[in-house]
C-alpha cells in the first residue's frame, strides 16, 4: 500500500462517489451553519420541496449578527440583523437540526461552539458557509468554508462535489522563544507564503513547535489557514487532541470512545508521504509579529519599520500605496511608535479560554491607557463563564475593558460593534481587509498577549519589553 | 442556474491584487436573506462617497463601463470570506464572467454555482486584455466557453482552462443537487458502511 497523507487518508475515507474524471462526491460529517449564510440555501430547501437529509448532523448556531452587550435579552434593535437571526430560529426548528439560540449558555461563534460541544472530532468532514471553518482542523479534521450553494447541497444531500486539493506542509521546528504564540506561528506562515501560497491545496502543520501548542493554539494556526488560501489547515491528532474531546457532550463514550479512538490514532501522514510543497520554518526565528497593511500578509516583527512600496514587486507594488495610504501609515515609521484608538479581543481566531487567560496575564493589576476603547469578547457563553469563575473578567474589568457577551462581534463588524473611519484597532481577530472592522477603519493584527500589552501603553507593543519591564 | 455559453461585452480593468470579498460586498449587505438585489451594493466602498454619491474615478461609475459584463483582474481576486453575496453582487450588476491571473478558492466554486464564468490565464495574457479593457466600452472582450477562448477587441485569442464537469454545469445550466440526488444510492450505501466503520459519527 502506498504511503499517504493525513488529508488523503481522511479524504478516502469520505468518497461516497467518484466519477471518471475524478469528480468526486465527499461525505460531510458535520455541517454547522450561522445566520448570515444559510437563509437563502433554507429558502431553496423550501421552493424544491426538499428536507434537511442528515438533521442530526446539522447544528446552527447565531453569532456575526447578535450584540455582544448585556443589554442583548432585549432584542437586537436593527431589523435586518433580528431578521436573520429570527429566520434562523424558525429554520432550526422547521428542519429539526440542532440549535444552541441566543438566550442559550452554550451559544457563541460557530468555530468555537463546535468543538466545544464535541461536535468536531478527529477523521471527520466538517463544512460551514464561513472560510473560518478551518479552525476544526486542529483535530485531525478535514474542515473547510463553502458558500451558500454549497450550503444548500449539503443539507439536501450531506455531500459536497469535490476534487482532490493538493497536499502541502508547513512545518513549524524547534521551541518558540517567550512571547511568541500560535498566532505568530500562523501570521508569520502567511507572511512567507502571501495569501494565495495555499491556493489549491490542504496544510498539514507538523513539527515540534506545532505539537508543542495545545489544542487551543491549534485552533488559532489552522483558522487562519484560509488567509494563506488553503482550502483547509490541517493538525495530525494525538494524545492532547483526544483528552479535549474526551467528556465533550457529544464526543462519543465508553466502549464508542474506545473503538474511535484506535481509528483516530491512525490519521497522521506516513513516513514517506509525499507533499507537492513543503515550507519549514525554524520556530525560534518566529517574533512576536504584528500587520502593517491591509491583507493578512502584511506581517512584520513588532521591531520592524513600516515598509515602503519599491521593497515590493509587481501588483504588490501599487497594493502596498493604496495600503499605506489606507492605514495612514508612512514608511520607515517604527510599528512600535504607531498609536492606536481600540483593542479587541476576541473572535474565532482568539476567543477561548486561554486566549483570555493570555490576556489576563498582561493586564493582571494594571489599567488601559487612557481614552482607548477596549473589548473583550468571549467566544461563548461557557467561555465567558469560566473567564469569570477563573476571575479573569474581574481583572479585565478593573482593567478598563468592557466584558461583553458571546458572538463575532467587531472582527467583521455586523453587529454594532465596528470601528470608525480612521480608528486604529490592535486586533486579535483574522482579517485586516479595508472596511473590515467598520468603513475606513484599520486594523492591526496580533496576538492576545500583544493586543493587551498596546492597551496599556496606547501603541503596538513588544511584548517582551513589557514583561521585562 | 443562468446558462453559460458566450458573450461578448465591455471590460473594466480592475488591476488591484488581492481584491477581497469584503470590497466585492460589505458585510452590511451580508443582512439580506435574499438572494438578488445586491448589484447596486458591489464594491460598495469604493464605488461610494460617504454621503452615497458616487465616486466619479472608479471603474464602473465611468460612462463607457456602466454595462461591464467583463472584469478583467489582478491575482487572487476574491479572497477572504465565502459569502457567496460576493457571486450574488457581480451576477446581479451584469458582470458574468472574470478574467485573472489567479483566484481565490471558495470564490473561484461560488461563481460557477451561479452562472458566472472564473477563467484564469498565465499573467502575460491577462495584460494584453488588462490593456483592451482600458479603452472603454470601444473594447468588447468576447468569451466563448464551448472553445474555451477569450477574443480581445482586436481579435487576439488566448485559449483557457475549465474543469469538463463545470463547463457542462455551466453551457447547460445545471442544478448540482438534482445531479447528486441522482446519485442517491451511493449516498445511502456510503453511510451503511460508515455506520459500521465510524459508528461514532
Amino acid at each position: 500500500m502506498s504511503s499517504k497523507t493525513l488529508y488523503d487518508k481522511i479524504w478516502n475515507d469520505h468518497v461516497a462517489h467518484e466519477a471518471d474524471d475524478g469528480t468526486c462526491l465527499l461525505y460531510i460529517d458535520r455541517h454547522l451553519v450561522h445566520e448570515v449564510t444559510s437563509p437563502q440555501a433554507f429558502e431553496g430547501l423550501r421552493v424544491a420541496g426538499r428536507s434537511v437529509h442528515a438533521p442530526d448532523k446539522t447544528i446552527a448556531v447565531p453569532d456575526h449578527n447578535v450584540p455582544t452587550t448585556l443589554d442583548r435579552q432585549k432584542g437586537i434593535d436593527n431589523e435586518e440583523s433580528r431578521i436573520q437571526v429570527e429566520t434562523l430560529d424558525k429554520n432550526a426548528e422547521d428542519f429539526g437540526i440542532h440549535y444552541y439560540p441566543v438566550d442559550d449558555i452554550r451559544q457563541g461563534i460557530v468555530h468555537i461552539v463546535g468543538p466545544e460541544q464535541g461536535w468536531t472530532l478527529p477523521g471527520m468532514t466538517v463544512v460551514c458557509g464561513d472560510s473560518h471553518t478551518a479552525t476544526h482542523g486542529a483535530f485531525g479534521a478535514l474542515a473547510h468554508g463553502i458558500g451558500t450553494s454549497e450550503v444548500e447541497h449539503v443539507l439536501a444531500t450531506q455531500t459536497l462535489i469535490q476534487k482532490k486539493s493538493k497536499n502541502m506542509k508547513v512545518e513549524v521546528t524547534g521551541k518558540l522563544k517567550a512571547g511568541v504564540t500560535a498566532k505568530d506561528i500562523t501570521l508569520t506562515v502567511i507572511g512567507q507564503t502571501g495569501t494565495a501560497g495555499g491556493t489549491g491545496y490542504v496544510i498539514e502543520y507538523s513539527g515540534e513547535a506545532i505539537r508543542s501548542l495545545s489544542m487551543e493554539g491549534r485552533m488559532t494556526v489552522c483558522n487562519m489557514a484560509i488567509e494563506g488560501g488553503a482550502r483547509a489547515g490541517l493538525i495530525a491528532p494525538d494524545e492532547k487532541t483526544f483528552e479535549y474531546c474526551k467528556g465533550r457532550p457529544h464526543a462519543p463514550k465508553g466502549a464508542a470512545w474506545e473503538t474511535a479512538e484506535l481509528y483516530w490514532k491512525t490519521l497522521f501522514s506516513d513516513k514517506d508521504a509525499v507533499f507537492d510543497k513543503v515550507l519549514t520554518i525554524k520556530g525560534e526565528d518566529i517574533a512576536p509579529v504584528v500587520t502593517w497593511g491591509t491583507s493578512p500578509e502584511d506581517v512584520l516583527p513588532v521591531t520592524a519599520t513600516v515598509p515602503r512600496p519599491e521593497d515590493f514587486e509587481g501588483g504588490k507594488v501599487e497594493a502596498v500605496k493604496r495600503s499605506l495610504e489606507y492605514m495612514g501609515l508612512i514608511p520607515g515609521m517604527p510599528l512600535s511608535e504607531v498609536k492606536i484608538d481600540t483593542v479587541f479581543i476576541g473572535s474565532c481566531t482568539n476567543g477561548r479560554i486561554e486566549d483570555l487567560r493570555a490576556a489576563a496575564e498582561v493586564l493582571r493589576g494594571k489599567k488601559v491607557k487612557d481614552g482607548l476603547r477596549c473589548m473583550i469578547v468571549p467566544g461563548s457563553g461557557l467561555v465567558r463563564a469560566q473567564a469569570e469563575e477563573e476571575g479573569l473578567a474581574e481583572i479585565f474589568l478593573n482593567a478598563g475593558f468592557e466584558w461583553r457577551l458571546a458572538g463575532c462581534s467587531m472582527c467583521l463588524a455586523m453587529n454594532p460593534d465596528q470601528l470608525s473611519p480612521g480608528e486604529r484597532c490592535a486586533a486579535t481577530s483574522n482579517r485586516n481587509f479595508e472596511g473590515r472592522q467598520g468603513r475606513g477603519g484599520r486594523t492591526h493584527l496580533m496576538s492576545p498577549a500583544m493586543a493587551a500589552a498596546a492597551s496599556l501603553t496606547g501603541y503596538l507593543t513588544d511584548i517582551r519589553k513589557l514583561k521585562h519591564n | 442556474m443562468e446558462k453559460f455559453n458566450s458573450l461578448t461585452g465591455v471590460a473594466a480593468p480592475l488591476p488591484l491584487i488581492n481584491t477581497d470579498t469584503d470590497m466585492i460586498i460589505p458585510k452590511q449587505f451580508l443582512k439580506t436573506i435574499k438572494r438578488t438585489g445586491l448589484g447596486v451594493n458591489l464594491f460598495s466602498e469604493m464605488r461610494y462617497k460617504d454621503d452615497g454619491s458616487e465616486k466619479p474615478d472608479f471603474i464602473l461609475n465611468q460612462k463607457a463601463y456602466r454595462d461591464t459584463q467583463v472584469l478583467v483582474a489582478g491575482e487572487n481576486f476574491g479572497c477572504g470570506s465565502s459569502r457567496e453575496h460576493a457571486p450574488w453582487a457581480i451576477n446581479d450588476f451584469g458582470i458574468k464572467c472574470i478574467i485573472a491571473p489567479s483566484f481565490a478558492d471558495i470564490f473561484y466554486n461560488n461563481c460557477f454555482k451561479n452562472g458566472i464564468l472564473p477563467i484564469v490565464l498565465p499573467p502575460e495574457e491577462v495584460d494584453v486584455l488588462m490593456k483592451d479593457a482600458e479603452k472603454g466600452s470601444n473594447a468588447r472582450i468576447s468569451i466563448d466557453l464551448e472553445t474555451q477562448t477569450v477574443t480581445s477587441s482586436e481579435g487576439v485569442a488566448f485559449n483557457f482552462k475549465v474543469d469538463p464537469f463545470r463547463k457542462h454545469c455551466l453551457m447547460n445550466g445545471l442544478d448540482d443537487i438534482d445531479l447528486t440526488l441522482e446519485k442517491q444510492t451511493s449516498i445511502q450505501n456510503f453511510e451503511q458502511q460508515a455506520a459500521v466503520s465510524r459508528p461514532w459519527v
